[in-house]
């Protein structure tokens, strides 16, 4: 008796999962990767509710070569050893494009799962520059400027605006920090005058960075470039403003933005940062600023426009292309141009972006504020 | 063999030795900041190893959920600050107030974790309860996440930078002055407790044989809770002191804390209540140097390299001398 109704729990899971698969058919998948917990999660969360919104506007329009599209979400953490298993997940259960990942080191792990199963990514916010430069990854686009693009405008914003003449490099030891300060350094050493005075890695989430900051002092340096995340940068920015250290601070995209300010509290005046260019004049970028505020009653985040752009590109592409064909996804992106909320943007042969930029930024009365 | 080690350590200090004078020679401000960073550092990780080492005098079981009551201690100071705040009370009312509770909140995690995890596996394998320990550790790390916030919360100091101390602040803080000191009263009523109390005489008994000592009549139960207790009760004063000094929490900030609290406890001798003082601050004064003078990249490479060199040599740690003498 047992056995027989065991034989029927089983059909019926079958049936089941067939439904279901029946069901997706109609649809066009669309794998979210990023990080949602953890304490990476804004940017994560920011970027999950650009392809939400993006993709409930595509599909009120009538979807995407007459098929609806639905979001499949995933959490890495923020950790590439989850993101690679994630990433199966996701094409295993069927994913057809994939929006993400939100960390470079994650994108970077989880990229070869993609490439191997033929699959389009295109990400909000992942910035290293092997992503786009090593040719080891075909089937990647970005809708932020990479991080070498952000190195530029950095050390000559240090060096022209600033007129330092020494500068501290100290990065997170992560991919993406220590990425963007060895950008840093290779741009100070082609343009000479600027003279680095210490590069140094710390751990990131210690309870004290005291020591660095005694190295710092001891420098000299006059301005102090940090390649990490907002968190520790924080804490950074605290001792130095304790221990009267007299250097500028200045990060890159991953301590722009609100969570750094109310972190940093009173500390964080005077900091500078690279962010992504202000593109709030732009028509469709206050009509999304509206829709964002009616659905989850807050501001957007840090990533929202580049999510959303990422899904209009991927539906462009697959418009033009007539297809969800690999090849023929893949060669339409580099032809898509899109109106995003970012302003007009296109791609370049290399999968980079063309059109969205980044601006340096100050806090002043606690808000950054656009200096360039 | 003994004269070898002995030849060995003399060898080691005396490099040590000379490289350090000609370094405070050379630039002796700079050297004095490092080492007060090292104590600040060492203090830090001291409050948090005292609860480790009692736990484990007592019961030989590594609490791995000990930095998660560590966070805990800080958010509920965080929760009651805020709201505190809110009403408008004078700053020094919410300070204690924030502590009162920290203190409170932890001590009850700290008892409820040792009743639910830890009494039930008292007679199974230490692997289980070691295993049981983890368990609670990724339990309540996720259990505040998903009850606050997965955020970076900013974490105003209770401790506010008197007008008095401004001339001095910038070679140490307040806040600092306060973790160094704190360590120490610390230790000395811990020490105090355990050797001059009834309650730290039946921990001392317990320590050496749990049968025998409730043979003599003593409730076994009632001093590993009241071990579980205190060693919460640090680390919640703790949590609150390490929040105000670095200025921000989340759900995480328990872990790595806990793990080099940890080293530090083995590094003392666990066990050893002074021990682990002197092994927090042999770890956080020797990193700071290191990051000061060599790379700050290999930090933790450095910090662990001496653990293991210390243990080849004095398997039981600094002060760690043989089984009997615990808690």
């Amino acid at each position: 008796m047992k056995s027989i109704f065991k034989a029927i729990a089983v059909a019926a899971l079958g049936l089941a999962v067939f439904t279901a698969q029946g069901f997706a058919a109609d649809t066009i998948k669309i794998g979210s990767a990023g990080v949602i917990s953890g304490d990476l999660a804004p940017y994560g969360i920011s970027a999950l509710r650009g392809v939400e919104i993006a993709v409930d506007d595509i599909n009120a329009a009538g979807g995407v070569l007459g098929k609806k599209l639905e979001v499949m979400p995933g959490d890495d953490v923020c950790k590439p050893e989850i993101a690679v298993n994630m990433a199966t997940k996701l094409v295993s259960d069927g994913a057809q494009m994939i929006v993400g990942h939100i960390c470079s080191g994650c994108t970077i792990a989880a990229n070869k799962i993609y490439k191997d199963a033929n699959i389009v990514v295109v990400s909000p916010s992942s910035t290293a520059d092997p992503l786009t430069l090593s040719g080891d990854h075909p089937n990647f686009f970005r809708t932020i400027a990479y991080d070498g693009a952000q190195a530029k405008l950095m050390s000559s914003f240090v060096k022209n605006e600033l007129k330092a003449k020494t500068v501290a490099l100290v990065h997170d030891k992560g991919d993406y920090g220590k990425g963007q300060m060895e950008l840093v350094q290779k741009e100070f050493e082609a343009m000479g005058g600027v003279e680095i005075v210490l590069f140094e890695g710390v751990t990131t989430g210690a309870v004290d960075f005291s020591a660095i900051v005694q190295k710092i002092k001891r420098s000299k340096a006059e301005v102090t470039l940090w390649g990490g995340y907002h968190s520790d940068a924080s804490k950074i920015v605290q001792l130095l403003k304790k221990k009267r250290v007299k250097t500028t601070f200045f990060g890159g995209d991953g301590m722009y933005g609100d969570n750094f300010t109310n972190l940093a509290g009173k500390y964080s005046e005077g900091v500078y940062a690279t962010g992504p260019n202000d593109t709030s004049n732009n028509p469709l970028h206050k009509e999304l600023a509206v829709k964002h505020q009616k659905k989850y009653g807050e501001d957007p985040g840090t990533f929202f426009y580049n999510g959303y752009a990422c899904v209009q590109a991927l539906a462009a592409a697959a418009e033009k292309a007539g297809s969800i064909d690999y090849d023929k996804l893949r060669a339409a992106m580099f032809d898509t141009k899109i109106d995003s909320p970012l302003g007009p943007i296109g791609f370049d042969d290399r999968g980079d972006v063309i059109g969205a930029g980044f601006s340096v930024y100050k806090v002043i009365d606690g808000k950054y504020t656009q200096v360039n | 063999m003994r004269w070898i080690n002995i030849l060995l350590g003399l060898a080691v200090a005396g490099i040590l030795g000379f490289y350090g004078i000609r370094e405070l020679l050379a630039d002796p401000v700079y050297f004095l900041e490092l080492f007060l960073g090292g104590l600040v550092r060492g203090s830090i990780y001291a409050l948090i190893a005292l609860g480790y080492t009692m736990v484990y005098g007592i019961i030989q079981l590594i609490n791995f959920a000990h930095g998660e009551i560590y966070m805990i201690g800080a958010m509920t100071a965080l929760i009651v600050a805020s709201v505190l705040g809110l009403w408008g009370w004078h700053s020094a009312v919410i300070a204690i107030l924030a502590v009162v509770f920290a203190v409170v909140y932890s001590c009850a995690y700290g008892f409820t974790v040792e009743k639910i995890a830890y009494k039930p596996l008292r007679t199974a394998p230490r692997l289980s309860a070691l295993i049981s320990a983890i368990g609670m550790s990724l339990f309540l790390q996720n259990y505040v996440m998903l009850a606050q916030t997965p955020e970076f919360q900013p974490f105003e100091s209770l401790i506010p930078d008197f007008a008095f101390w401004e001339p001095y602040a910038h070679i140490i803080t307040s806040v600092e002055l306060a973790i160094i000191i704190t360590t120490v009263v610390v230790m000395i009523l811990l020490g105090m407790l355990i050797k001059f109390t009834k309650i730290g005489k039946a921990m001392r008994a317990t320590a050496q044989d749990k049968i025998m000592s409730s043979l003599v009549g003593i409730n076994v139960n009632n001093v590993i809770s009241t071990t579980f207790v205190v060693g919460s009760a640090t680390a919640a004063i703790g949590g609150v002191l390490i929040a105000c000094h670095v200025g921000q929490i989340n759900f995480f900030i328990g872990f790595l804390a806990g793990l080099k609290a940890f080293i530090a406890a083995v590094l003392g001798g666990i066990g050893s209540v002074p021990g682990a003082v002197l092994g927090s601050l042999v770890l956080g004064i020797s990193e700071s140097f290191f990051t000061g003078y060599f790379w700050s990249e290999y930090e933790d490479v450095f910090a662990f390299t001496i653990l293991v060199i210390i243990l080849i040599f004095r398997p039981s740690g600094i002060l760690g001398k043989h089984e009997t003498q615990k808690v």
